[in-house]
């Protein structure tokens, strides 16, 4: 059996792999218009927040090759021929099929205005489209959105982030008064207004035309007019139904392909899902409910039924920084319908509540400003759960304390969906923990639960906590057999207690004697609260090696010495010390990855001279050994560049030399750009800066290494100042609630609450303690002291380089060969080889390197 | 260097079946509560430790690595796994029972254990 697929959207794509799944023989072949296998639409905008198009690829044709699927893409398909059962291409091709599914989506909805296809005006539905707004809008100042809508909205964010100043024009005197009601729609309003976006409701556009120096100029019907330099419309969409409607298959009033709930059209053998079909009347214009669709159709023609019965359109969301939700009726229509609202003008929080006459059920809700509620009031209408005597407690503030009314997990009915973007039930979720998944990670690899929009998160893991709490199953968080607390306990007690050294601790809250994982975690606790000299006696026995004698262990026993050079920048003179001290003490020389300079092959007791030297000359410890701030690499920015708009090296520079020194749960990574190109690569960093027009954009949570992490745009347009506190407050809270060894983008994947939270904790200041981060960072900062310089202040300390208590020789078991003009460990064969030849001709204590050419000789 | 100017009662430390005469390392002061030290013991590297808390509160096993093939035990962390005395390699975090010198990790692989004597703020080593 053949079927043929036309449409590669995320429907199309979604209806592929299921079908593939189900059935392993069937002949699939798919045809698309885009140039592009199916990519990820939803998240179409993040193109402008630094994801590639790669990034936002759901399939690829190597990936379609080996699933056997085969495919045409860049060409429509432009008639179909249901008697016939073929389907033809644009150009002629024609292509016959045993069953045809359509998965055309939909196209955006540009209003009759005289002018609007003029150059200068686009839509928002493709990778395409978004690079011609990108090149558009290189020069441009002003852009304005048609439409206020949910889409209009989105793309209205992206014009900001683009720096354009932003205009939203809507016919409707509202904005999305599809989701809204009066009320939440004003308030949407308020909020968008305050981030500078400027709203013109009840507009009707009805003229595009040049205007002075070749810029547009929108003519509305009430007289008034707008100069722009690019303009979007995102004014709704429309099915893609018209081949079709033009092969006589049944199609609605007001467009759309009619299905029945198999995906199944008038016409014999021919399915439509997703965006371009109806279903009982209504286009589902949400991903989630297309996603159901493709499974009924495979399921259905591969002989196991999967009926879809209409789709929740619920709906939460960011835009423009602001937490919009949405759920069931939010205008509140039903016949008797009880209202509640609540609205705070000052914080700009408006919320509602449609309930049934009864009081019993909730038929719809409106969140505009605070969505903490969401989660719970969507549990109560998807499962008509029987509501609360009060439910105006349910929107209304708490004195004391926030989320105590959420619903607990083990109120929820098995048949609850708990993430719905992968149609994963409660049920499910209590199975696989039955099945022996024991954390969130497993029931998420196991489910694929949270994956997808990633909106159900904390209630998935209050579910899978509550199912493995009531198995009496522990989730055992204790940082080693010493400690039954987290780290980020251990911290508080040490903060609150004020407790200064590991015995301490462990008298009063652990066990036993302390081991390698508990010691160092201490140690760097209590760095981070105290800051006192690492080698202090107290601490000493505490660190790993290389903090113990500040610098990095290589494989043979012997150190490297990494020196700091703030954000990558240093003067022909300092450059020359490094090379003497290098020749000096023939140590293997190599840039790193960090922009700066590490001499490899110092053996312990020759780790003071050395740094003796450095010092001397103005260097500073680098760090490099420490879970600590590690480098703020820079670009070289506006000061050479000629396309920098910040001194990024200025601020690399001020970053490096504020945090140099803290010590944190994991090593922490910085960089500063100066422009959108991002030549310092500060997307991939634990904090990333980069400069705009305006200010600075601070991104958090990148990450390389062996699981990279894009960073997130945090926070957009900072000055110096605001930019600055917010990284102090950021990396403090890091400092306080990681985990042992988490870098800042595993932490994040664990918060509870996730980025908003993140945002809340550090803009709003939602737990109160934003000055305390502030103040403990002010520390931090002001203790500083080079450990290096601290060291060669004090001859005891120095004692401790000696590589043997009783007596100065060194050790005899590090041997070096030379290779590329420097040296580096003998290999072990080469290594014996050498001890072999000392031996021999007796020239013991001698530190200069063989060939190991010769060396080899002399084995044999 | 402090053990050049230790009082000679090496003697004391040999038994009279003329097993091996203990040596004199260096003083207990020169060593690191809490941590370890490096020492010769001959052609041999050792690793010695001082837990002022424990009893014995000296200890000392080879410093070579056999995992890492590194001389660098010495510069491990100490501490306990279920109540048993060990250090931790540097290089891949083996530990070392500071009693017996097995390695918890991996039972064939094992480092050599030395006899300490400590007398009058000395420290000795048993060959
Ligand atoms: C020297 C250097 C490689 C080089 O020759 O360029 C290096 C060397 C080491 N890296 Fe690295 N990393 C170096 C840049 C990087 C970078 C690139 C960067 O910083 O821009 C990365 C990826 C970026 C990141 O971390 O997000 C990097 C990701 C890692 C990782 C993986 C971290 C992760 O989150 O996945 C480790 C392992 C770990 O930390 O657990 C690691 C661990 C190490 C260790 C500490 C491994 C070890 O325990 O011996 C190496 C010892 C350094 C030494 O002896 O001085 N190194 N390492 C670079 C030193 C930079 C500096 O100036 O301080
Ligand atoms: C900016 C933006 C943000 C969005 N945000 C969200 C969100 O947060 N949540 C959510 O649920 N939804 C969101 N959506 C909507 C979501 O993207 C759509 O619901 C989803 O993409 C529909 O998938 P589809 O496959 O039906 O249609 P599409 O993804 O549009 O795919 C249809 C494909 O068929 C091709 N095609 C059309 N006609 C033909 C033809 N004749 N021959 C061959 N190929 C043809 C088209 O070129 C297209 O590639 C967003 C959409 C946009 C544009
Ligand atoms: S990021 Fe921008 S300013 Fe910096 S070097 Fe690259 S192009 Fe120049
Ligand atoms: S609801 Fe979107 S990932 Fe679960």
């Amino acid at each position: 059996m053949q079927v043929v697929v036309v449409g590669n959207g995320m429907v199309g794509h979604h209806f592929v792999s299921r079908l593939r799944a189900l059935d392993p023989h069937v002949g699939i072949t798919v045809i698309g218009a885009e140039p592009r296998p199916a990519y990820d639409r939803v998240h179409l905008s993040e193109l402008f927040a630094g994801r590639t198009p790669e990034d936002l690829a759901l399939a690829t044709l190597a990936n379609y090759a080996r699933i056997d699927v085969s495919v045409s893409l860049g060409t429509p398909v432009s008639a179909v021929d249901p008697a016939a059962a073929t389907v033809t291409l644009e150009g002629g091709r024609s292509v016959r099929y045993d069953r045809l599914v359509l998965a055309t989506g939909s196209y955006p909805f540009v209003p009759p205005v005289e002018g609007a296809n003029a150059p200068g005006c686009f839509v928002y539905r493709t990778i395409e489209d978004l690079d011609q707004i990108r090149a558009a809008a290189a020069g441009a100042r002003v852009g304005v959105v048609v439409g206020g809508g949910l889409l209009g909205l989105e793309c209205a964010s992206a014009l900001r982030h683009l720096g354009l100043e932003t205009h939203v024009v809507e016919f409707a005197p509202g904005l999305m008064t599809a989701q809204l009601d009066p009320g939440g729609s004003d308030m949407l309003r308020r909020r968008i207004e305050a981030l500078d976006v400027r709203v013109h409701t009840d507009k009707v556009t009805e003229r595009i035309r040049r205007g002075d120096g070749g810029r547009l100029c929108m003519a509305f019907a009430d007289g008034g007019e707008l100069a722009a330099d690019l303009v979007v419309f995102s004014a709704g969409i429309r099915p893609n139904d018209r081949i079709a409607a033009d092969a006589g298959i049944a199609v609605g009033p007001r467009g759309g392909i009619v299905v029945d709930e198999h995906g199944r059209t008038s016409a014999a053998d021919v399915y439509a899902i997703g965006e371009c079909a109806l279903y009982d009347g209504r286009i589902f214009g949400l991903v989630a409910p297309g996603y159901r669709m493709a499974e009924a159709a495979a399921g259905h023609l591969a002989g196991r039924p999967a009926p879809f019965h209409g789709s929740d359109m619920s709906t939460k969301l960011k835009m423009l920084g602001v937490d919009v939700g949405a759920v069931g009726d939010g205008h509140g229509r039903a016949e008797g319908s009880l209202t509640y609202t609540f609205c705070d003008p000052k914080k700009q929080i408006y919320k509602r509540l449609n309930v049934s006459a009864d009081g019993q059920s909730l038929l719809g809700a409106v969140l505009v400003g605070d969505c903490v509620d969401y989660d719970t009031l969507l549990q109560y209408y998807l499962n008509g759960l029987t509501l609360p005597e009060a439910p105006e407690a349910l929107i209304l503030p708490q004195v004391d304390g926030q989320v105590a009314r959420a619903l607990p997990a083990g109120a929820l009915p098995d048949t609850a969906t708990v993430c719905s973007c992968h149609n994963v039930s409660k049920g499910r979720i209590v199975a696989v923990v039955e099945g022996g998944c024991r954390t969130v990670a497993d029931v998420r690899g196991e489910t694929a639960a949270s994956t997808g929009c990633g909106g159900c998160a904390s209630l998935l893991k209050s579910v899978v906590e509550t199912e493995l709490a009531a198995r009496g199953i522990e989730l055992d968080r204790s940082l080693c057999e010493h400690f039954l607390f987290t780290r980020r306990e251990l911290f508080h007690i040490c903060q609150v207690e004020q407790l200064r050294t590991f015995d301490a601790l462990l008298h009063r809250h652990g066990r036993g004697r302390g081991c390698d994982v508990c010691k160092p975690a201490v140690a760097s606790i209590l760095a981070s609260l105290w800051n006192d000299y690492v080698l202090e006696p107290p601490h000493r026995g505490l660190q790993d090696t290389n903090d113990r004698f500040l610098a990095n262990l290589q494989k043979d026993g012997t150190y490297s010495v990494v020196p700091r050079v703030p954000a990558g920048e240093i003067t022909p003179e300092k450059l020359i010390v490094l090379g003497q001290v290098a020749k000096r003490y023939d140590l293997y020389t190599k840039i790193t990855g960090g922009q700066r300079i590490d001499l490899f092959g110092a053996e312990l007791h020759q780790l003071p001279t050395i740094w003796r030297e450095l010092v001397d000359a103005g260097f500073e410890t680098g760090h490099a050994y420490g879970k600590a701030l590690r480098t703020v690499k820079s670009c070289v920015g506006n000061t050479w560049c000629r396309y920098g708009v910040q001194d990024s090296v200025g601020m690399a520079i001020l970053i490096e030399n504020r945090y140099k020194g803290l010590r944190s749960p994991h090593k922490l990574k910085l960089a500063v750009s100066g422009c959108t190109r991002e030549c310092a690569e500060a997307q991939s960093k634990d904090v990333g800066v980069i400069a705009t027009e305006h200010g600075w954009n601070l991104y958090v949570c990148g990450n390389g290494g062996m699981r990279p992490r894009h960073a997130d745009l945090f926070a957009t347009d900072l000055d110096d100042d605001t930019l600055i506190r917010y990284i102090d407050r950021f990396l403090m809270f890091y400092v306080r609630t990681a985990d042992r060894l988490q870098r800042t983008s595993v932490w994040l994947e664990n918060l509870e609450g996730g980025l908003d939270y993140l945002r809340e904790v550090v803009i709003d200041d939602r737990l109160g303690i934003a000055a305390e981060l502030e103040t403990q960072m002010a520390h931090v900062v002001g203790t500083y002291r080079c450990e290096w310089k601290a060291t060669l202040e004090d001859p005891e300390r120095l004692r401790a380089f000696r590589p043997f208590v009783n007596g100065d020789d060194r050790d005899d078991g590090v041997v070096f060969v030379r290779e590329r003009g420097q040296k580096r460990p003998a290999t072990p064969a080469e290594r014996l080889a050498r001890i072999s030849v000392r031996a021999v001709d007796a020239m013991a204590a001698d530190t200069a390197a063989v060939d190991p050419a010769a060396v080899a000789e002399d084995v044999r | 260097m402090r053990a050049d100017v230790a009082p000679l009662r090496v003697d004391a430390m040999s038994n009279s079946a003329g097993a091996p005469a203990a040596r004199l390392v260096c003083a207990i002061s020169d060593l690191v509560p809490g941590a370890g030290v490096g020492a010769r013991l001959g052609e041999t590297q050792v690793a010695l430790f001082h837990l002022p808390e424990e009893t014995p509160a000296v200890y000392a096993i080879g410093n070579h690595d056999p995992i890492g093939g590194a001389n660098v035990l010495s510069r491990g962390i100490v501490g306990d796994l279920g109540g048993e005395l060990v250090v931790a390699s540097p290089l891949y975090k083996q530990h070392f029972s500071l009693v017996t010198g097995r390695c918890l990790e991996d039972d064939a692989v094992a480092v050599p254990v030395f006899r300490v004597l400590v007398s009058d703020g000395y420290v000795y080593l048993v060959p």
